[in-house]
Formats: structure tokens, sequence, C-alpha cells
């Protein structure tokens, strides 16, 4: 992929009285953009705020010195924090909005409905970044009524990680745990769960209520989102797909010993779930391998694909993207940020500073799952090597394998409105509040309002 | 009005110029602008459009409403009796510990100063219900604990508990007014043989019910307006939606989420007005209540 904007120009010098009338009176209120130094910059100077980047980890500070590298005019103002939607919106009102915010890409749809956000056609076009180089699962989200608001960072998807303990000792292989066969699966649970007068001792199957909803609906045939955005929360088949993921939950305890069971877990720790014994399986994101493998090397992991009825692999997929709010003012140079970081380049330094990473760590590098598949294949390619733990080696295989399957939820106007909506009603089933029908007929009205009103 | 008592106005006018001000810029302008919101649809990032009485109307129907304030009011009604009786009993006991009671009267009142995030993040360790430390010392007394935090029946006493732990303030008050009861009263009823229950019922009591009536009044205030603990424990992780349970949707927690988490600022608006009048018509039968309970020294 090609670099943009090595061709440097001179930086636009704007008299501090303009730039204080251009602050106005209500910059200081939530603002979170670089007010004092903010020039609109020419591409390649002036200065670059974000926001909701977090504390970069080794991946992320490779890509900022990346971009540092190539951008070297420019003044470069990390907002350490994660995304806060107060904190973003308020600066956005007070027209004092960083250049780039980084966010969920799910809440793209809602933002850009909303004015938040402003088209990144025009200024992409500008430094030669074509969204087709993009899986299009991560694309998807990040395009609102024809036009581009995200450029997408990661890709997030969903493999079914095992413990190997825990099946050895029920005499159980890793392919009675597929989610194939839903009454197997029940009896699946049901021995690896292991209880005492304590309490529960080990959760047999966790099937990851409520964020991992979209996938047990993708399994039974279900879509959230129906072709246009609008919300499809009522559907039968998800219906069912809820009653059933929650009756794995009902069977293993019921969902208030459940929950505060898994509470008790380190789950970042060197005595995490799996070594403890506390845990039998559940789907989970790629990057929990990689916290895996550097607190419990050892750990006797086993990983097999989700799949649907039929036994088809699938995955649900998710990530980050990076965004230019209304009234951001330097854009151009915010595009380049975008192009530079998630360039193939980029991408591998970023690779190449994690191999380091575990290497010093005495670990396996465990690989990235980016928006940008010639990236991922490369440093697949470049990077992940067979390690002398080979249920760690199965598991990226396997999470690398998803990347070319996953699916996304459908793009609405009103994305971050039916993820609540449908969150909530998942909540509302497993407090036993609501039966699924009830609870997703209510989630379909809410949404429904939300998605009507959206622009 | 003579020269005199004219610049003496002026000059109180002078100094309470400050807080005058501050009202009016902070306070009062605040409250009108929010009224005028309420009858809009306004999501900050576009200007305010007149919308009527829709809000209002929308109240009626959105069942989230109806469950936050039953939410609310049931917690109201569970905390207030219960923060009053307890603090009330620690107030009590630290007035007889003597030269120890600035120590006591100190480490009370400590919990005030921590903040209620970080109070709430630790209460949701302290009441898990399978390892939590609450749980594990109700064992010890063979009592099975609850799971306070993720059994929709037991989320509101759990967040009582919690807000108990902070009850410092409440502890003071009652502590001072203890103090401002008459020793000589408690004389007089024990040489006409009162015992202690008696004494406490019938001097203790009345002499500090102007205490016992305020503490009232901003306690259901706050139960009303519960924030802070139900965000941080049950809605403020963003990453983990898990939390998040109907039981702990409190009013003030879903007017927030109208307002910062969807932008429904206008909609938001008529959330607030209508939890001012609800406040204002609570207080106000407290009030007239209070006419028939609370003694006054010198009044009625």
């Amino acid at each position: 992929m090609k670099r943009g904007g090595s061709n440097a120009r001179q930086p636009k010098v704007i008299p501090p009285a303009v730039r204080l009338l251009r602050g106005g009176p209500l910059a200081g209120c939530g603002g979170v953009g670089n007010k004092s130094t903010s020039s609109s910059g020419s591409g390649n100077s002036g200065s670059l705020s974000t926001q909701g980047f977090g504390k970069p980890d080794d991946v992320g500070q490779a890509r900022i010195d990346a971009f540092k590298a190539a951008y070297p005019n420019v003044s470069l103002h990390i907002n350490e924090g994660d995304f806060d939607p107060q904190q973003f919106l308020s600066s956005v009102a007070s027209g004092n909005p960083p250049d780039l915010v980084y966010l969920d890409r799910n809440l793209i749809g809602s933002y850009a409905a909303q004015g938040a956000l402003q088209p990144l056609d025009e200024e992409l076009d500008k430094v030669g970044l074509d969204m087709k180089s993009y899986r299009q699962p991560a694309a998807d989200p990040c395009t609102v009524n024809g036009k581009v608001y995200g450029v997408p960072e990661f890709y997030n998807t969903r493999n079914i990680l095992i413990n190997g303990k825990a099946l050895a000792e029920t005499g159980l292989t890793s392919a009675d745990v597929a989610t194939t066969d839903w009454d197997k699966l029940h009896d699946t649970a049901r021995k690896l769960y292991k209880a005492s007068s304590r309490g529960i001792a080990r959760i047999g199957f966790d099937p990851k209520l409520p964020e991992f909803l979209p996938l047990w609906a993708k399994a039974n045939g279900a879509e959230l989102v129906n072709d246009d955005g609008s919300p499809n929360l009522d559907d039968a088949k998800l219906v069912e797909a809820l009653g059933y993921a929650h009756s794995l939950i009902a069977e293993q305890g019921g969902w208030s010993k459940f929950k505060a069971f898994r509470d008790t877990w380190d789950v970042f720790g060197s005595g995490n779930e799996m070594v403890k014994n506390q845990a039998g399986a559940f789907p989970w994101e790629g990057w929990y391998v990689n916290v895996l493998v550097q607190a419990s090397p050892d750990l006797d992991l086993q990983c097999i694909h989700f799949t649907d009825r039929q036994g088809n692999p699938i995955s649900f997929c998710d990530g980050s993207a990076w965004c230019i709010p209304k009234g951001a003012k330097n854009t151009e140079t915010a595009a380049r940020w975008m192009k530079t970081v998630t360039s193939t380049d980029t991408w591998l330094k970023a690779a190449a500073a994690r191999e380091q990473t575990a290497t010093k760590n005495n670990t396996m590098f465990t690989g990235l799952w980016t928006a940008n598949p010639d990236a991922d294949h490369q440093i697949k390619d470049k990077y992940v090597k067979p390690s002398n733990n080979p249920g760690f080696d199965q598991a990226v295989n396997n999470y690398y394998a998803s990347t070319e399957y996953a699916f996304a939820i459908k793009p609405s106007k009103a994305s971050s409105e039916i993820k609540t909506a449908w969150t909530d009603a998942t909540n509302r089933v497993l407090s036993g509040t609501q039966t699924p029908a009830q609870a997703l007929k209510q989630a379909q009205g809410e949404a429904s309002t939300a998605f009507a009103s959206a622009k | 009005m003579t020269s005199r008592r004219r610049s003496e106005g002026l000059a109180a006018l002078g100094f309470l110029s400050p807080w005058l001000i501050g009202f009016a810029i902070f306070t009062a302008a605040p409250m009108l602008i929010s009224l005028y919101l309420s009858v809009t649809s306004y999501n900050e990032l576009s200007a305010p459009r007149y919308v009527g009485g829709a809000n209002y109307q929308h109240l009626i129907h959105d069942p989230k409403v109806a469950k936050a304030l039953t939410n609310t009011l049931v917690f109201a009604v569970m905390y207030v009796p219960t923060a009053m009786a307890v603090s009330l009993g620690l107030a009590v006991v630290l007035s007889r510990v003597g030269r120890l009671a600035g120590f006591f009267r100190t480490v009370f009142y400590l919990p005030v100063m921590t903040p209620t995030v970080a109070a709430g993040a630790l209460f949701l360790l302290l009441l898990n219900g399978q390892r939590g430390l609450v749980n594990r010392a109700l064992l010890l007394i063979g009592v099975h604990g609850p799971n306070w935090t993720t059994d929709s029946a037991w989320i509101k006493p759990g967040l009582a508990l919690t807000l108990l732990w902070g009850l410092g303030g409440t502890t003071v008050i009652y502590l001072a007014a203890l103090q401002q009861v008459p020793p000589e009263l408690y004389e007089a009823a024990a040489l006409d043989g009162a015992g202690s229950w008696a004494r406490f019922r019938r001097i203790t009591l009345p002499m500090i019910s102007g205490a016992l009536f305020f503490t009232m009044i901003v306690l259901s205030i706050h139960a009303l307006q519960m924030f802070d603990q139900a965000y941080t424990m049950f809605f403020g992780a963003q990453q983990n939606s898990t939390y998040a349970n109907d039981a702990a949707l409190f009013y003030v927690v879903y007017l927030f989420q109208q307002a910062f988490g969807v932008l429904r600022m206008g909609y938001a608006s008529a959330l607030a007005w209508l939890l001012f009048a609800i406040i204002v018509a609570i207080t106000s039968i407290q009030v007239r209540l209070s006419n028939r309970f609370v003694y006054y020294e010198g009044g009625r």
C-alpha cells in the first residue's frame, strides 16, 4: 500500500487572536481537542489530537512511531483513556472536538446519523485510501447511507477455547463441545459443570451472554439487523437462540450464581479460570489467546470453531475504527493518520514489536488480527511460528482461519440503539424478569422507535 | 424608607450578590433552560425543535420510566429508615464511648471521603455471592448469603448496604443532636423510675426529632437521586454489559443514559422535571407530617 503525504508543505501559520476567535466561548466545555495549537495543517503538518485510543501497548506504540517517522512535522497529541461517549459528544457539541476519535465500529451508524461524525470520502480520496483494501465485514459498519465514516482497524473474531484438563477429567473430547448439535452441547455442559456445597466450582460451557448473542442468532439462522438497517429483534429464530443459550446457563446454577462465580475469575492473571480449572469451555475473541499464553504458557488449551446448526464454521467479528468528528480541524492529516496506522507496512512494524515483546517474555507470538487482510497474511507468514504447545498453535490457526468467514452485524443508522435494545433484552431474560419472546418483543419496539426517528 | 435603611439594604444586597449571581447563573438559568428543553427535541448537535408535550406524553408510555421509578421508590423505602436507624444506633454508641469518641467519629466519617466510584468497585468484590467477604462472614454464623450483585431480588438491598457504609455524615449530625439533650431531663426521668428504653423513647427521640426530620428529608432526596454506586456497579463498565440489570435501573441512571448515552436531551429534561415534581411532592408530605412529630425548642 502506498504511503501518502511525503511531499512536505509549509505549515499554515494562524495568528493567535484568530485561533482564539475560532475556539469560541464554548471551546472549554468538555472539549479534548488541542484548541491552543490546533490548525488545519496541510496534511503533513499542524497538530493532530486523538480521543479513545487508550494507553497504547507495544502494537499501538509501534504504529504511533511509524506515523511520527512519516510525518515528523505533525504535533501529535494522544489523549490517553478509553472512548467515553459523554466526553466525545460534549466535545463535538462545544465545537472543540479532537481531530480523530477511536471507537467501536458498531457505534458509527448512530453517531453518523446524529451528525457527530463527518463523511470521509473526500479526505480518503485525497490521501489515496481505498476502503476495498479492508475486509468487507469491517468496512460495512463504517459505511452509512453510502458514505464512509470510519476506517476499520482491529478484527476480533470468536472461536471456542477449551480447558483440556476439564475434558480429560470428564472423558470428553473437543468434538463434544461443538455447537452444531444443541442437545449434545447441553449434555457436554452438564458433564463439564461442577458444583459443591460452596457453590459452583466449574462452569461447563459459558455461552457468553449477552455480548455473544449475535453468534447464537447466526448459528440458528437469524439476523439481528435487516439489510435496510432496521431491527429484526423479534425474529422467532432469534427468540429460539436466546432461549437456548439462556437454558445453558439455567442448568449450570442459574444466572445469579453463574455470573457471581464468573466474576471471581482472575481472567488476566496467572491464576486464570483455565489454570484453576474453573471453566470448561467458552467462545472468546482472539486477543484472549495472547493473554493466556502470557499468563499461563503451559496451559492445556484446545480450540475449535464455533459452528452453526448445520456444522458450518461461523464467527462474529467486531472491532474499532478511526473516525473524524464533526468540526475537526485537521482533517487531511487525520486521513493520513488513518491510512498510515492501518497500512500493511505499519502493521508489519507493529507485529515486529509484538514479536520482540514475546521473545523478551519467552512466550510465543500469537498473531495480530486486523481489518487489513494483506497485513494479516504477511504477518502470519513472517512471524507466526509453531511453538512447543500444540494447543496454542491450533488456537492461533483457528483465529486466522475465522477471519476469512466471520460476519459482522449489519450496519444501521440506529446501530447503537439496536445494540442497547438486544443487550438489555438479554439481561432481562438472564435476570428472569421476562421470557425471551417478551424481552425481544420489547427490544424490537425500542429499536424500531429509535430507527424510525434516526435521520 | 430612611436613607440609612436604604444604605443598609444596599449593603446587604452587596453582600448577598455573590450568592444571588451564583444562584442565577448556576441554578436558576440551567433550570429554566432545562424546562425549555423539556418541550423540545434536542441532541446537542443541532438546534432544539419544539415538540410541545410529546416528551411528557412519552414518559407515560415508556416502560423503563415505570421500572426506574418503581426501583427508585422501593429503594428509598428500603434505605431511608434503615439508614436512619443504623446512624442513630452508631451515634448512641459513640455518645457513650467517652474519650475514644473523637477517634471513632473520624473512623465512621472516613468512608464519606472515599470516592463513590472506588466504593462501588470495592463493593462488587465484597458482595460477590460466591466468594465475597460479606457472604463468607455470614457463613461463619451459618447463613448462606444471597447473590447480592447478580440476583434481581437482592440488588437493591445490596446497594442499600453499600450506601450504609457512608453514613458518617448522618451519624455526626445525630451525635451532635444527642449531645444537646439536657442531661437533667434524663436525671429527672431516672428519679421517676423510667428505664433506659423509656428514657430513649420519651426524651431522646423527641429532643432529637429536629435532626431526625432533617436527615429524613436529605436521605430521601439522596435515595431518589441514587446514581453513583448503581451506575458504577451495574452500568459503568462499557466493555462489560453483563453487569447491567433492570433491578438496578434507577431513575437518574435512566435519565443519564437518555441524556448522554443517546443524546435525547429534551426527553432527559422532561425526566428531570418529573423527578423534581416527585421530590417536591414527597418533601411537602414529609413537612406536613413533621408538624405532628417534630419538637422545636421554643416553638409549638
